[in-house]
């Protein structure tokens, strides 16, 4: 058979979980991680990152609104997909996807989001014209008070929104991580730390979108990037990066000692299929080397342009090396057989459904949502509109 | 006739689960089969089989398998007295036309080992399926519901013998039923039925006259990977440890 060394069973050449299924996770954890970093501010009160709170918060928002579709794209039966709300088995996994889902989306990200515009909705509402006036009306959802009191309750509910907001964000991506971690007939991907695992790159990737955003949009907007902000956000990144990469290393190194039944056909695995994906491009390219530089910043006192350069190489490196850990782990998975006698090889169809031109397709697109939603909710304080609020 | 519209309100969904259930057919009836009465296993002697494939040919034509899937196939194991652990095993299109001939090999065996989906009592494949349309029925039977499977593949995901596959036309999980459509009408299955040398054999386990009790309390025999705990109903007599 093409593509199969050694052994596999004959229902396990075909991979049934795609590159789709890669992108689920790594999306679901961008949000994850937007809002833990948007939490920093409202939660925990640190002050220097606040210019990317709201951007954070709508940055999680564009990539939620695009987490299902990668499942969606890859069901046999999409049409079925509500059967999970109205009939979810309980002792499945993957059947509370639907309830963790709305709940973050609806109670959590769009409540805290619309509780810290509601002020400039409504201002907006009252100077738009033509059919975005209407929309901005309708956002308001009658909510039209801007009083100092209505706005101070609109802070003690959102700060409270934001309190739930991150065992929530917990919930999502420690559950996606539940999805690999629980199943037993798989031990690439059976272990307790996978939740854990998933949660952490989650929250460095998502920190790492949002800085990498910020300064893009900073720098199209010709404006000056916030270096105490960004010096914080950089440092919050490498204490979590330190955290997520001990994790991946104590399971690592776990396996390795204790070698089990499985442990020859993975170390094989490890060193030729996913030798690039794995050891060159997740663990040296996108992990050490970027940790190395964010450290380096943290003890030495670098001059401002070179640190930005560094910020920004070693947020497109952590973005490729979370990617490329999602793919070690949905791909990497199927590519042994369960025998642990032969491994098959995965090749990716360009224009299929669960091809490379839609995955390509669903990771751009939430960048048009954040783009739309910026327009339609600036983050940034604009000329006029802050200025009746500037007292509070 | 006169009908308010308030009746018709009331009507048309009635009307509308009526024609469904006539749509949905009545279901075949097997009189005599009590499903509480039966908890369906099967016996596999590794040492009767031949590898001769009329098992695989047989399910296949029964249950209109697709080419290049397989709700059950067999392997040769060929295991070498100082590899214990690292068998060479084969299984050309699922053993269906059998398999090439070899001289007897002085150094190790040569051996046979039909597989097929093991019907566990706790199968990890029914725990995961996010609607619940893999289910064990209630005589013993891992069935799938392919009208309401959503294709997610979770199940093949977690099924540690591989005996689940993505059905590449219907797009729903696929996987041996134990011909339940035979064996509810008091027959065998189609892979048992065709065994020229009787290496398959359909057990009852709640009968306490069925033959494989006597065989279980007299043979020791085993299940696949007793480690992942899965309380596989298939039962494989002469089954040597090198078998995965």
């Amino acid at each position: 058979m093409t593509g199969v060394e050694g052994y596999m069973y004959p229902n396990e050449v075909t991979l049934y979980w795609s590159v789709l299924i890669v992108l689920y996770p790594y999306i679901t954890g961008l949000v994850a991680g937007a809002f833990i970093l948007a939490s920093l501010e409202r939660v925990f009160r640190v002050e220097a990152v606040r210019p990317t709170y709201r951007l954070a918060l709508l940055t999680a928002l564009a990539f939620l609104l695009v987490a299902p579709l990668p499942l969606q794209f890859h069901l046999g039966h999409p049409e079925r997909s509500p059967e999970m709300y109205f009939t979810p088995h309980s002792t499945s996994a993957m059947a509370m996807f639907g309830y963790v889902y709305l709940w973050y989306l609806m109670a959590v990200l769009i409540f805290e989001i619309w509780l810290d515009y509601r002020r400039d909705i409504v201002l907006l509402s009252k100077s738009a014209h033509g059919p975005l006036r209407w929309l901005y009306k309708a956002m308001t959802l009658g909510s039209s008070n801007v009083s100092e009191r209505s706005l101070h309750i609109d802070e003690r509910v959102g700060w409270v929104v934001t309190l739930i907001g991150i065992p929530s964000a917990f919930l999502l991506h420690g559950y996606v991580g539940f999805i690999f971690g629980s199943l037993k007939a798989n031990p690439w991907w059976s272990s307790p730390l996978m939740p854990v695992v998933f949660i952490f790159s989650a929250m460095v990737s998502g920190i790492a979108a949002v800085m990498l955003i910020y300064m893009a949009v900073t720098k199209l907007r010709r404006e000056a990037i916030d270096m105490h902000c960004v010096d914080t956000i950089a440092m919050y990144m490498f204490y979590i990066f330190v955290i997520d990469f001990s994790l991946e290393m104590l399971d690592l190194v776990h396996r390795v000692y204790e070698a089990d039944e499985s442990f020859r056909s993975l170390d094989f695995m490890v060193h030729t299929k996913l030798f690039f994906s794995q050891i060159v491009l997740q663990i040296f390219l996108g992990t050490l080397l970027p940790l190395i530089l964010l450290f380096v910043v943290q003890i030495v006192k670098l001059p401002e342009i070179v640190r930005k350069r560094i910020y920004v190489f070693s947020s497109c490196m952590i973005l490729i090396s979370v990617f490329a850990m999602r793919w070690n782990v949905v791909i990497g998975g199927q590519l042994f057989s369960k025998s642990f006698l032969g491994y098959t090889t995965y090749k990716v169809a360009l224009v299929t459904r669960e091809g490379l031109l839609v995955a390509a397709g669903l990771t751009i697109l939430p960048l048009f949502i954040l783009w739309a939603l910026l327009k339609l909710l600036p983050p940034w304080p604009e000329k006029g509109l802050h200025a009746p609020a500037a007292a509070d | 006739m006169n009908i308010s519209r308030r009746k018709l309100l009331i009507l048309l969904p009635a009307a509308a689960l009526a024609w469904e259930h006539v749509l949905a057919g009545t279901p075949e009836t097997a009189p005599n089969y009590a499903m509480s009465e039966h908890w369906w296993g099967l016996l596999i002697d590794i040492s009767k089989c031949i590898g001769c494939g009329n098992c695989v040919r047989a399910c296949q034509t029964e249950n209109d398998v697709p080419d290049g899937y397989f709700r059950t196939w067999v392997e040769r194991y060929h295991r070498s007295d100082w590899h214990l652990e690292s068998p060479q095993v084969i299984s050309p299109d699922g053993g269906k036309e059998g398999f090439p001939s070899v001289a007897p090999d002085p150094d190790g065996e040569y051996f046979y080992v039909p597989k097929m989906c093991n019907h566990c009592a706790d199968s990890p494949c029914t725990q995961v399926c996010p609607v619940g349309a893999t289910f064990i029925s209630p005589d013993g039977v891992v069935l799938v519901d392919q009208t309401y499977c959503l294709g997610c593949a979770y199940c093949v995901q977690a099924c540690p013998y591989g005996c689940r596959y993505i059905h590449p036309t219907k797009h729903v999980a696929d996987k041996c039923t134990l011909c339940y459509h035979r064996i509810t009408k008091g027959l065998t299955t189609a892979c048992c039925e065709a065994c020229p040398t009787g290496a398959r054999q359909l057990a009852d386990l709640k009968n306490p006259n069925d033959p494989i009790h006597a065989f279980l309390r007299t043979h020791k025999v085993q299940v696949l990977k007793p480690q992942m705990a899965t309380g596989a109903k298939v039962f494989y007599n002469d089954l040597d440890g090198s078998v995965r």
